[in-house]
């Protein structure tokens, strides 16, 4: 279980809260969407679930663990049990595919040759063939990099992961593989997912939805039944509607 | 009017201040990564051979076109007194004591001092820094103390280098073109020249090294800002590591001339 209470962040040169008290229960084992508009926060608060980031002030807690309380070396602990997969996959470009899925272990002094099963094995569940392992990010299509970091978060087995909106920048067939892979690897791995998106398709594979606006939750439900919903945040938001509470820059003018 | 003066004064007062702070607690950081962890020997080898290998050619050209026309401008000067045998020495002081270290630094703050903080602010700015917190890497360990440790190493072998470049081509400019007698420019050498003058610009050009790193690294894990910011971050890199190595230059002769290292 994930519970986030009256989490609140300002920057140090902005007088504006970008979060302003989000209290978030994400249950385990479910796949959870956070959707909002661009700049409301939303990585942010993912990257303050994860420790990433400090709150300005609020409680994060993680199976019964406190997350903002926590010395770098319980952040590692948590690291091991928490995925993160970014936004634009943060592989980096110095190392190879090989490098880049097992560098937690090679770096932790695990021999190449030990590696490279677990590597594969990674590899196979987010379907990338194994030709690519000496390929450099460069080489590889967006689609791709995606499912590298995704197989790169794999490798410690977490039983949390982290989405920060994996499908941005790919094409509806290839941002529909992503979300069939991260469903099928929840129903598979069981595995509490957190993922955020603008991406109304990825309603069909969620089990809840929770609207961030203006610093604070303004809907959190089940996502089956989500276009029925008349909450009229979450009802202008997905409909994408001019009218309603939520005023954009655009609906502003 | 006065009050918003002294309120920019004062913040700016305060924002340099913490500037600082954060510049010092990172190296303090680094140190104590060092100290406590496992050092990235690949890394640290890996770094050695982009910054030493890398920066060599530099090195070479500066160090020849520097002991080139530092020799001729001292012949302009002792041929006026009738001195030329005193070329050689001073040539070779010169070029260990101050020249070779300083224009080391500076080359190497050039080339590779804002490599580091590109290379780190990319990073930074593309969540591959974030993306070894996740890992249980540290990004200390694995981005910053590789490359302070191999940039201190190796700046002393690069500024060996510069120093027997410049006096090397002091002595083809004194034998091939001013035709002077070639025993002159070396047995003055021999004989007056210490070691004291040779490793007390070796301990120099290590701290040259350090700063370079310290500045490069800092500039590149503080990025922010996208592409502007990594601009931004890579110009202050070679500004205030030019800078810091100038300064630092005066203390740093200052302090081995009193302890006796190069008096």
């Amino acid at each position: 279980m994930i519970k986030l209470i009256d989490v609140r962040k300002r920057f140090a040169d902005d007088q504006r809260w970008v979060l302003d008290g989000v209290d978030l229960d994400i249950p385990p084992g479910e796949m959870t969407c956070i959707i909002g508009q661009s700049g409301e926060g939303k990585s942010i608060l993912l990257k303050q679930i994860i420790g990433l980031i400090k709150p300005t002030s609020g409680t994060i807690i993680i199976d019964e663990q406190t997350v903002t309380t926590m010395t770098e070396r319980e952040l590692r602990g948590l690291f091991r049990k928490c995925g993160y997969v970014f936004q634009f996959a943060a592989l980096l470009d110095s190392l190879t595919v090989f490098e880049n899925i097992g560098l937690s272990l090679l770096e932790g002094g695990v021999s190449p040759a030990k590696v490279l099963p677990i590597v594969k094995e990674k590899m196979a569940l987010v379907n990338l063939k194994a030709d690519i392992l000496d390929k450099y990010p460069s080489e590889l299509s967006g689609g791709m990099k995606k499912r590298v970091g995704l197989a790169r978060t794999l490798v410690s087995n977490p039983s949390i992961i982290l989405y920060d909106e994996p499908t941005t920048g790919l094409d509806p067939i290839t941002a529909r593989v992503v979300h069939e892979l991260m469903y099928d690897m929840q129903k598979r791995l069981s595995i509490t997912s957190v993922i955020i998106s603008h991406d109304v398709e990825i309603f069909k594979y969620v089990d809840n939805i929770a609207l961030l606006h203006r610093g604070k939750i303004r809907f959190f439900g089940p996502a089956k039944t989500i276009w029925e919903s008349t909450n009229p945040y979450i009802y202008q938001f997905i409909r994408g509607l001019a009218e309603g509470p939520i005023q954009t820059e655009i609906t502003n003018k | 009017m006065i009050v918003r003066v002294l309120d920019s004064a004062g913040r700016t007062a305060l924002n340099m201040c913490n500037g600082v702070g954060d510049f010092v607690l990172f190296f303090v950081r680094a140190v104590s990564v060092l100290l406590t962890t496992r050092l990235k020997v690949r890394q640290v080898l890996y770094q050695m051979e982009s910054i030493g290998v890398g920066s060599s050619l530099i090195v070479f050209l500066t160090g020849s076109f520097t002991g080139l026309a530092f020799a001729l401008q001292s012949y302009i000067g002792f041929s006026r007194v009738g001195t030329e045998e005193f070329i050689g020495l001073v040539v070779t002081l010169g070029m260990t004591r101050e020249l070779g270290p300083v224009l080391t630094g500076l080359m190497v703050t050039g080339r590779c001092g804002s490599a580091m903080a590109a290379e780190i602010g990319s990073m930074r700015i593309t969540e591959q820094v974030d993306a070894l917190s996740t890992l249980c890497i540290d990004p200390y360990q694995y981005l910053i103390v590789p490359r302070i440790v191999a940039s201190t190493l190796i700046m002393p072998f690069l500024t060996v280098l510069s120093m027997l470049c410049g006096i090397v081509g002091g002595y083809l400019l004194c034998v091939y073109v001013l035709f002077l007698n070639p025993e002159q420019y070396i047995d003055i050498i021999r004989e007056r020249v210490e070691l004291s003058d040779i490793t007390g610009g070796l301990i120099k050009a290590a701290f040259f090294g350090l700063f370079l790193a310290w500045v490069g690294t800092y500039e590149g894990f503080t990025t922010t800002g996208g592409a502007q910011g990594l601009g931004r971050s890579t110009t202050r890199s070679v500004v205030i590591g030019s800078i810091i190595i100038l300064i630092s230059n005066y203390f740093l002769t200052s302090w081995l001339f009193q302890t006796g290292v190069a008096a």
